[in-house]
């Protein structure tokens, strides 16, 4: 009696564990079944790389959202890196312990607010201020890559100041010990050392951004060509998804489903390289 | 880290310790001597202020023009053009989030038991399973709706349906669960379990009664995050439970949690006051998840040292 209970109970431990097996699985199934005979349809290089994309006149190029997505992550990267590693470098070499009770718990919390906050924040205050400055509606690129940004912060300052914590202390030390200043002993001997904690960083805030869909899609301005300049509005393949599901019929949402499926490779690229990164950690 | 802290406490303890005390004096002698590094100096406390800065500004913004507007006829049982009462979806949040844990972390918990406690070491299948938890844990929240929506709304012909976003909701935060308590497992230490099977427990009972009683605080500070997850989502809602917020709805009904009822008023951009009311609720939300996750990891940290 006793052992059959056992044993139904490790089936069950191990039928729960196959949960995310199947959910991928199911997952793939949908995503790529539904998304890749419509990729085929329209053709996969014109899908992939035609730059127009009109719904009326059954012209369906996604090129400009995949352009969109990775110049916005771009702009992302480029604000919310160099702020979130000497973010981090402040929390982990520079803040009292008092002040760091404060800072810890703001950086966490920066982390947990909703992302459609963060968008009407941004269209708030981003947008008008994008408007004043640069001139145009303001929802544009950069307003988008700003907003995106701020939201990758937490993500990098925790993860590199996880990183930074790692490094042994005798590194700074023996900097010190040299005669360097703070600053040098810092930034030439302890944050090379968390080199690779870093680019874990990077590599997870650029999987936020790609995939940041709400607060992306209100700052925007969603026009789906190709962006002009830096005030001009994009697309992202995320907003492309979210703003045409509403009235799609079934050819069209298939059609999303393989924007989604593009999003989904990039993502799969992305947890690749963290992965390979991991392991070469270890 | 630990040991800079603990120099720290010994330069405190004595006062009369001179020879390693760098002086404000020191300090601003030191700086002029190397100017980029004042540079650099300067250039890190700016980032800090910078994000500190950015988090203090957007909650009084959001505080400043939401509190005002929180009136009592948005707190009305039953929504309406002109209320714009949150209520309904206020308890569709809650429904959702109770609904959504109680398939997540059972299943969570019990997938981490797994892995942790029966699984043996180079097992294949636990290698897959890593893999593919990390993956589900990469996917973004449009995925997941876009593919809630392919399954439950149009295959199964659920339409816009509460459960449907629940069990989109639940996969999403089922990586999460897994690894939280995973960890929280691998924390206990070996002698209870060593303990228990000397006593002659099997192992079902060493897992209930010894090991996930002593997991708890881990697997709650798990939840906790999940919790946050699931209040704060909304691209992965908007298309699998919809936006229906007329009355607290059922689980067959179309229903909006409080963000994509906030993605909806600002949208329309006719209720931009109510939305900011919605925003100080969520703000409001997110500060008592993040204090409750603090309490349980400062009791965890305590029980540790």
């Amino acid at each position: 009696m006793q052992k059959a209970k056992e044993k139904i109970m490790h089936a069950l431990f191990l039928i729960c564990a196959c949960v995310s097996i199947l959910a991928v699985v199911v997952i793939c199934v949908y995503l790529f079944g539904t998304g890749i005979p419509a990729m085929a349809d329209v053709g996969f290089f014109k899908f992939l790389f035609g730059t127009e994309w009109r719904p009326a006149v059954d012209s369906w190029g996604i090129f400009p959202m995949i352009i969109g997505s990775i110049l916005v992550t771009g702009i992302a990267i480029l604000i919310g890196v160099p702020i979130g590693v000497l973010c981090a470098v402040f929390m982990s070499f520079y803040c009292p312990k008092k002040l760091y009770k404060f800072v810890k718990p703001a950086i966490n919390l920066l982390a947990g607010i909703p992302s459609i906050v963060y968008g009407f924040f941004g269209v708030m205050v981003l947008v008008p201020f994008i408007r004043n400055v640069f001139g145009g509606s303001g929802k544009s690129l950069l307003t988008a890559g700003i907003l995106l940004g701020i939201m990758i912060l937490p993500t990098i300052i925790k993860t590199t100041e996880a990183s930074l914590n790692a490094v042994p202390t005798s590194y700074y030390e023996g900097s010190l010990a040299l005669g360097a200043t703070h600053e040098r002993s810092v930034f030439f001997a302890a944050l090379p050392a968390a080199k690779s904690g870093i680019l874990a960083a990077i590599i997870l805030g650029i999987g936020r951004a790609i995939g940041e869909t709400m607060a992306v899609v209100m700052v925007a301005g969603n026009q789906a060509i190709l962006p002009e300049s830096i005030t001009s509005g994009v697309r992202t393949l995320t907003s492309n998804v979210i703003l045409e599901m509403g009235y799609a019929d079934e050819h069209k949402q298939s059609i999303l489903v393989a924007t989604a499926v593009v999003l989904f490779v990039f993502i799969l690229i992305i947890n690749l390289c963290f992965s390979v990164l991991k392991r070469r950690k270890d | 880290m630990e040991k800079v802290v603990e120099m720290k406490k010994v330069e405190q303890n004595q006062p009369e310790n001179y020879i390693n005390k760098v002086t404000f004096r020191d300090k601003l002698r030191e700086y002029k001597k190397h100017p980029k590094s004042l540079v650099i100096m300067i250039l890190v406390m700016l980032s800090a202020v910078f994000a500190v800065g950015i988090l203090l500004f957007l909650m009084i913004y959001i505080l400043a023009n939401g509190i005002p507007h929180l009136t009592a006829e948005q707190f009305e049982w039953k929504y309406t053009p002109e209320n714009q009462s949150m209520m309904p979806a206020i308890i569709n949040t809650l429904t959702m989030t109770v609904l959504t844990l109680l398939i997540a972390v059972p299943v969570g918990i019990f997938a981490a038991v797994y892995l942790v406690e029966y699984a043996k070491r180079g097992n294949k299948l636990v290698k897959i399973i890593r893999v593919t938890t990390e993956t589900l844990s990469g996917i973004p929240s449009i995925v997941y709706g876009l593919f809630g929506f392919l399954l439950f709304n149009m295959q199964l012909g659920w339409q816009y349906a509460m459960l449907g976003g629940i069990i989109t909701l639940a996969i999403m935060i089922l990586p999460l669960i897994i690894r939280t308590t995973e960890e929280a497992l691998l924390a206990v230490p070996d002698s209870y379990r060593e303990g228990s099977y000397g006593l002659g427990a099997g192992k079902m009972r060493t897992v209930f009664r010894i090991i996930l009683p002593a997991a708890i605080p881990g697997i709650m500070s798990g939840v906790i995050l999940a919790i946050g997850r699931i209040v704060g989502e909304s691209a992965a809602l908007i298309y699998t439970s919809g936006t229906f917020r007329s009355t607290p709805s059922g689980i067959w009904d179309s229903s909006a949690t409080l963000t994509v009822h906030m993605y909806v008023q600002s949208n329309e951009g006719l209720h931009v006051n109510q939305a900011f009311a919605s925003g100080v609720i969520l703000l409001a939300l997110t500060f008592l998840i993040n204090l409750a996750s603090d309490l349980i990891e400062r009791h965890i940290q305590k029980k540790k040292g």
